[in-house]
């Protein structure tokens, strides 16, 4: 037997361990999409006024922060929507990831919406959403299902298409308990 | 031997390091570097001073768009 015989079946553990991190660094974890349920909010250690009962209402859940324009860009159309339907069972919950809860609050205070705001201080929501871009939003039928995923924000585009899709989604029957 | 023991070990050293060393910023962790002072083009002054010595030192005045034969002297 030769050395390279010897060598061979020490290296191959090791190159496969080598291949495994460098697949795990590469593969991103599956966030969440069209289909999937949307988690009880409540188990995330967010912070601030909760929403009394989301429960057959249309919810658009937004991921913003203070330092990302276009998250700021979208929230005049959130708010405008929140207005126009929230008497028919819409509400928008909008997650701010900033780090430093003071960030989020002074931007707030100088532009203040009528909808619900929390924060994600830990950003352990926004890490189980597993979001691709700022902002992301999620619209949720009044089942609890995520039914569309807006990434990014453009004021025309997105505005029209969350008018479509939020119609759509009133229409639907309240499901009963 | 020793040598190609060598080569092999610092071949995975090497793939070691380029395989786990990368970390992704994910999109919600990038608040700092959206900050105004992470911006190249914060300071006008700066800019111009540094644009002045690229361009001297490269006698490449014009390079970027600005009028100039690239002697430096403008």
């Amino acid at each position: 037997m030769n050395s390279a015989s010897l060598d061979r079946p020490r290296i191959i553990p090791v190159l496969t361990l080598l291949l495994t991190l460098a697949a795990s660094s590469l593969l991103q974890a599956e966030g969440w999409k069209a289909g999937d349920s949307l988690p009880d909010l409540k188990t995330f250690g967010l912070t601030g006024a909760f929403p009394s009962d989301l429960k057959g209402k249309v919810v658009l859940v937004d991921f913003w922060a203070s330092w990302c324009a276009p998250c700021k860009a979208s929230f005049p159309v959130m708010d405008e929507l929140q207005k126009k339907y929230g008497t028919n069972g819409f509400v928008v919950v909008a997650i701010s990831v900033d780090e430093k809860k003071s960030a989020m609050g002074k931007y707030l205070s100088k532009n203040p919406v009528a909808f619900v705001t929390l924060h994600d201080s830990a950003q352990k929501l926004v890490a189980a959403a597993d979001v691709a871009t700022m902002p992301t939003s999620f619209l949720v039928d009044r089942t609890g299902k995520i039914r569309f995923v807006h990434t990014g924000f453009e004021p025309d585009k997105t505005k029209a298409e969350y008018v479509q899709q939020i119609e759509s989604l009133l229409k639907q029957p309240v499901p009963q308990p | 031997m020793k040598t190609k023991r060598l080569l092999l070990a610092a071949g995975l050293a090497v793939l070691t390091w380029n395989g786990t060393g990368c970390a992704n910023v994910k999109p919600w962790q990038r608040g700092t570097m959206a900050e105004y002072v992470m911006r190249s083009d914060r300071d006008p002054m700066a800019d111009g001073l540094n644009e002045h010595l690229w361009f001297s030192r490269e006698a490449a005045s014009g390079g970027r768009g600005v009028g100039g034969g690239g002697c430096g002297c403008n």
